[in-house]
């Protein structure tokens, strides 16, 4: 017999491809059948009928879109994502550099935010009520409430041109050591950070305050153990399934938070990619990007149902 | 006689400043929208309270106007968002089976996708115009007011006055507007609250990244990227908009908090 928890880890793996399979149809669809023509609205109204002709040809717009969806599709999965509209390069081979900084930012952001976060909402719930948990919530609730690329501009201000600490943008290059690359993106690195502590550290503590509501913790109380052991040994081993939800989620967000910061920064990642080709009118390119965008966000919302079906106990060992 | 805390009272007084500069922006800016009065980036002074943008026109004035189309987008797009997300939430909560399934799947693949990705991807086809930008911020938001609603709905749907009224032969449009939306309005009201915030980053992100409202309209995101260059130079036009809505941002959450709360207390005993 398979054991129970493969089999709910095999059948959210599969959900996970079913939904992206499914996401790639609506992210064809919200490109090509919309009301009008794609070429119309790329070329605009005093576009030649010669000119619009042309570029439906080059689209394949002449195909009905049953078979334009499948042949881009397929394409896809061989990793061919086409050629852009605008300049004519390969869309995989301008991408997979730029995926890869984009990456680098994020995780970078996520290597400093995700031990923090959790750090500081046990410091809350440990002192819940008291000032350190309502200064931490307040300025939590302070960046949360501006946008990605205010709070960036805001920094800048102060950091970059006031105290002059950091790069205000983020430029990176090949022959940069990994120092170099480091200290170019601290400005982006610490928005992304911000936007994210805030979102996971709320999402944290309430986790950990729904289980300090416990039997268990109770006694462990009652035992005379000292606050922080309570939360660390009893509390906080019962709240990792919701908290791994948590980080998760908000690394998902990480990548939305991405596109915008990198516009702040001039970052050359995917976010910039994508805006920039949004303005052009490159559907290629966007129906390429929202793909990516959709597997990353997909694959760590499915990531995270993985992990907190792992960390349940009564499933790793049935009865 | 109700008693307001002071936490929404302050809230509700920055929330109706907000509001009311959106409705007579026409009166209150001491100059055009468009209107070039000056050089560029002057300092703040009597004339020009908030100084001037990059091409000489009034800074206040502009937040005004801006306000104007910030406030009105994100209100329409909260309302549009609403209106479908809780009808098809009750919807499926009353009707459940196929209808049920049907909505709620379609809700999850569409939230698959993160919303400004969604966005960017439909508005890279259509023109960008106010109606076009309201419709796409309203249908995505659209998800997550059909989620909350149905969750809040199928909790009602099991009461026993829901049953009484189907046993008396009320149609289902009757037990719909009559039986759950007065039970679930207060919940609602509290989430259109912070819905409404989030179009308000919403709509100022993608003016922001330039696929927003266009100019010359006056927009909070658009004077952020009209001033961003004046940063460099140590010049905080740019962030004005920044606190416009940090303030309506949260003044509005406070009003929210206080909705959820008088009516979690009100489960206990009405007028109590």
């Amino acid at each position: 017999m398979v054991h129970p928890v493969i089999k709910l880890v095999a059948q959210r793996l599969a959900l996970g491809l079913l939904l992206l399979l499914a996401a790639s149809v609506l992210i064809f669809v919200g490109t090509q059948i919309l009301p009008g023509d794609v070429a119309q609205s790329i070329l605009g109204q005093s576009a030649t009928p010669e000119s619009l002709a042309n570029l439906r040809a080059e689209l394949g717009l002449n195909d009905p879109p049953v078979t334009r969806y499948f042949n881009w599709l397929l394409a896809a999965m061989q990793g061919d994502l086409g050629t852009a509209l605008t300049n004519g390069q390969d869309i995989a081979q301008a991408m997979g550099k730029r995926l890869g900084n984009t990456l680098f930012l994020a995780a970078t952001a996520a290597v400093i935010a995700v031990p923090l976060a959790i750090l500081l909402g046990l410091i809350a719930v440990r002192y819940q009520g008291r000032w350190p948990d309502k200064v931490i919530s307040t300025v939590t609730l302070a960046t949360v409430s501006v946008p990605e690329f205010l709070l960036g501009y805001i920094l800048v201000y102060l950091l970059s041109v006031k105290l002059r600490l950091f790069p205000s943008l983020a430029t990176i290059y090949d022959t940069m050591s990994l120092g170099e690359k480091l200290y170019a993106i601290s400005m982006p690195t610490l928005v992304l950070v911000l936007v994210v502590l805030g979102h996971m550290m709320r999402m944290t503590r309430a986790a950990i305050l729904n289980v300090m509501q416990s039997a268990y913790v109770e006694t462990a109380e009652l035992k005379g153990l000292r606050p922080f052991t309570i939360i660390a040994r009893h509390a906080f081993p019962n709240a990792i399934a919701p908290v791994v939800n948590v980080v998760m989620l908000n690394l998902a967000y990480l990548v939305v938070g991405v596109v915008v910061v990198e516009v702040v920064f001039v970052y050359p990642g995917m976010g910039q990619y994508l805006v920039d080709h949004v303005s052009k009118r490159d559907v290629p390119v966007v129906q390429a990007c929202g793909l990516v965008f959709a597997a990353v966000y997909i694959g760590l919302n499915i990531l995270a149902d993985v992990i907190s079906i792992l960390a349940n106990p009564r499933l790793r060992h049935p009865k | 006689m109700m008693r307001i805390p002071l936490a929404a009272m302050i809230g509700l007084f920055f929330t109706a400043l907000y509001f009311l500069g959106a409705i007579f922006a026409g009166w209150i800016a001491p100059y055009g929208m468009a209107e070039i009065v000056g050089d560029s980036w002057e300092p703040w002074s009597a004339t020009h309270l908030l100084g001037t943008d990059s091409i000489g026109r009034d800074l206040l004035s502009r937040m005004i106007f801006g306000g104007q189309t910030t406030i009105f987008v994100a209100a329409a797009a909260t309302v549009l968002s609403f209106t479908l997300g809780s009808s098809l939430g009750f919807l499926a909560a009353v009707r459940g089976g196929w209808v049920d399934q049907l909505l709620s799947r379609g809700v999850d693949l569409v939230m698959s996708i993160p919303s400004l990705i969604s966005a960017l991807v439909v508005l890279s086809v259509m023109p960008v115009t106010l109606p076009i930008l309201i419709l796409v911020m309203g249908l995505l938001d659209a998800t997550r007011v059909f989620r909350l609603s149905r969750a809040v709905a199928v909790d009602i749907t099991v009461m026993d006055y829901v049953e009484a009224a189907r046993l008396r032969g009320e149609r289902q449009l009757w037990i719909i507007f009559r039986e759950i939306l007065p039970n679930a309005l207060s919940p609602l009201i509290a989430e259109m609250g912070l819905r409404f915030i989030f179009m308000v980053l919403f709509i100022s992100t993608l003016s922001f990244l330039g696929l927003g409202i266009q100019p010359p309209l006056a927009d909070w995101g658009g004077i952020v990227k009209e001033n961003k260059e004046g940063i460099v130079y140590g010049i905080p036009a740019a962030l004005i908009p920044a606190f416009a809505i940090a303030t309506l941002a949260i003044s509005v959450n406070l009003v929210a908090d206080w909705v959820l709360t008088r009516t979690t207390s009100l489960k206990g005993g009405r007028g109590g």
